[in-house]
């Protein structure tokens, strides 16, 4: 059996870093790299692709950076765990595969697929039986919004990966996997670990969630001190060094920037948190409150204690649907007034809206440098001479496209025949833009069946 | 005396869907108490007053010195039908370490 294994966050979501899965198999030490691209609505948008090219509905960048990596990770017998699979694993593994084939890798390596998570075709079926979808959030049934729903996806966990990796995958590339399934499947199967094993289950949990955000635990976008955190340009990805008992630690590879300590990783552990004794996944409940964290070292922090409870009978399902239109339009004005002038310039706005008798869901001002990201909090500190500049940023939602289209045509005249000293158009008319929203539900998991194959490149 | 959160605190926080959490961690063990004690979901409610739509929830959590908020409605419907610049609530952190506490000299 293993002793300790290592598992490295490459990237943290679609649209990281593309130096970082490059700099982890090469920075050091590793046996394992964990690539999460997956967000709520990340779905949707791989559907819309797919349904002009049935080659495609996944993370299209998965592939140059494979490119680049996978010679590496053939010679240093590194294996990846990716869900960027998206809408359609198979086509991103064929993809893969052909760029392997193109290395000269034929036979050198072998190809996991999981997918089973697709629930698109068999809604209706579904919902005929009585599963009825409710959203999480509103409590509405999806017969509400069915015939508008663009993709819907259970979300799988870890042991669907464990049977791939027993079959000797080498990549394994999922569909809508949790993001700390990437993590906890390899440790799984290093580690031998059982279905009931609780508190190990939630041990890897806690690990993936710790590095599924990738630099978020290495001393990216960290607040506490952040002004000493050395060489963000540096930064180096967080890695997972585990032993069979459940207790790991955080590390990262020598000669990289950013930090990785208590505070930190304190940090990424609150984030997106729900209720802390019950982080729910399809392959056990964590207990956040169990956790200790110890300096181990410069830039190591020992995580361990981990409680685990039973998985629910239940898995998450991620429903895409298509809810309307909306667009935002900026303009900039400057010293003196700056502030009373935008301000101007959004009661002038507003009544031209009203004039046109247009019909939106929300009207939405904020005024950038002001009160965007703190509100009446900010608001009310402010000195309104001192202000050098404002941009004036107003956003409009509506089921329907005319009336959001029409205020795109209301942003403009605005720099002629409106407040004075405006400017910052420069990126011409803003466009609407359609809305694809997230459905959260939830499903019986005997419902779902995930399938795994491994093909040999 | 009163002091801002920032000043003892550090925060990070993030959405789910219309929800957005708020992670609030002291830096020193001693402080802790006084978040608990002090930080309630009530006056966070109060500090968020108009900004959010639904209620507050809080969570503690001992073992990191940290208290999780959850402010519903927080984010103008969340994810992609929000119009908000901070649409998915990256900031709400910093916006609650604004608030005062007593501080023990």
């Amino acid at each position: 059996m293993t002793r300790r294994l290592r598992i490295a966050a490459g990237q943290g979501f679609w649209g990281d870093w593309p130096e970082a899965p490059y700099r982890q198999v090469t920075g050091g030490p590793v046996d394992y790299l964990m690539m999460d691209y997956l967000a709520e609505v990340t779905m949707s948008i791989m559907q819309k692709q797919k349904s002009r090219d049935p080659k495609l509905g996944y993370a299209k960048d998965f592939i140059p950076l494979m490119q680049r990596i996978l010679p590496i990770l053939a010679e240093r017998k590194v294996k990846v765990t990716a869900n960027a699979g998206g809408v359609n694993p198979r086509a991103c593994a064929a993809a893969v595969a052909e760029a392997a084939r193109g290395l000269g890798l034929q036979k050198k390596l072998k190809i996991g697929v999981v997918s089973g998570d697709d629930l698109l075709d068999r809604l209706d079926g579904l919902l005929a039986r009585g599963h009825a979808l409710t959203n999480l959030d509103t409590g509405r049934p999806l017969r509400d919004v069915r015939d508008r729903v663009l993709s819907a996806n259970a979300y799988l966990g870890a042991w669907p990966i464990v049977e791939a990796l027993r079959q000797d995958a080498d990549i394994v590339i999922t569909g809508r996997v949790t993001d700390t399934g990437l993590t906890l499947a390899p440790l799984i199967h290093a580690f031998g670990w059982n279905t009931t094993d609780w508190d190990l289950l939630a041990a890897g949990t806690v690990a993936g969630h710790i590095i599924e955000c990738g630099a978020q635990a290495s001393g990216g976008n960290c607040l506490i001190d952040w002004q000493r955190i050395p060489d963000l340009a540096n930064v180096g990805y967080p890695i997972v060094d585990a032993g069979a008992d459940g207790s790991f630690e955080i590390v990262k590879h020598p000669r990289t920037g950013g930090r990785i300590n208590i505070a930190g990783v304190t940090e990424q552990l609150v984030y997106e948190m729900g209720n802390p004794r019950e982080y729910i996944t399809p392959d056990c409940v964590a207990d956040f409150t169990t956790i200790q964290l110890s300096q181990a070292g410069k830039d190591r922090v020992r995580v361990s204690g981990v409680k685990g409870k039973p998985a629910t009978d239940k898995l998450k399902v991620s429903i895409a649907y298509f809810y309307g239109y909306k667009a935002v339009g900026t303009l900039v004005y400057a010293w003196p007034d700056a502030l009373a002038k935008a301000q101007a310039a959004d009661r002038i706005l507003r009544q031209r809206l009203r004039d046109l008798k247009l019909e939106f869901e929300a009207i939405h001002t904020e005024f950038v440098g002001v009160d965007a990201t703190h509100g009446r909090l900010a608001r009310a500190t402010i000195e309104a001479d001192k202000v050098p500049e404002v941009q004036l940023r107003v956003g409009v939602r509506a089921r329907d496209e005319a009336p959001v289209d029409r205020f795109t045509r209301e942003i403009a005249p605005l720099i002629l025949n409106g407040p004075p000293s405006v400017t910052g158009f420069a990126g011409g008319r803003p466009k609407p833009e359609e809305i694809v929203a997230y459905w959260p539900a939830l499903i019986d998991k005997q419902v779902v069946k995930p399938i795994v194959e491994v093909v040999e490149v | 005396m009163k002091k801002r959160l920032v000043e003892i605190a550090h925060a990070r926080s993030g959405d789910k869907g219309d929800t957005a959490n708020v992670g609030l961690i002291a830096k020193l063990p001693k402080h802790y108490p006084l978040l608990v004690k002090q930080v309630t979901a009530a006056r966070v409610a109060r500090h968020f007053k108009g900004m959010i739509t639904g209620k507050v929830e809080r969570f503690e959590l001992p073992n990191l010195r940290a208290l999780n908020f959850l402010l519903h409605g927080a984010l103008d419907g969340g994810g992609t039908i929000s119009l908000k610049t901070d649409a998915q609530g990256k900031v709400f952190s910093t916006a609650l370490l604004r608030m005062e506490i007593e501080v023990p000299v």
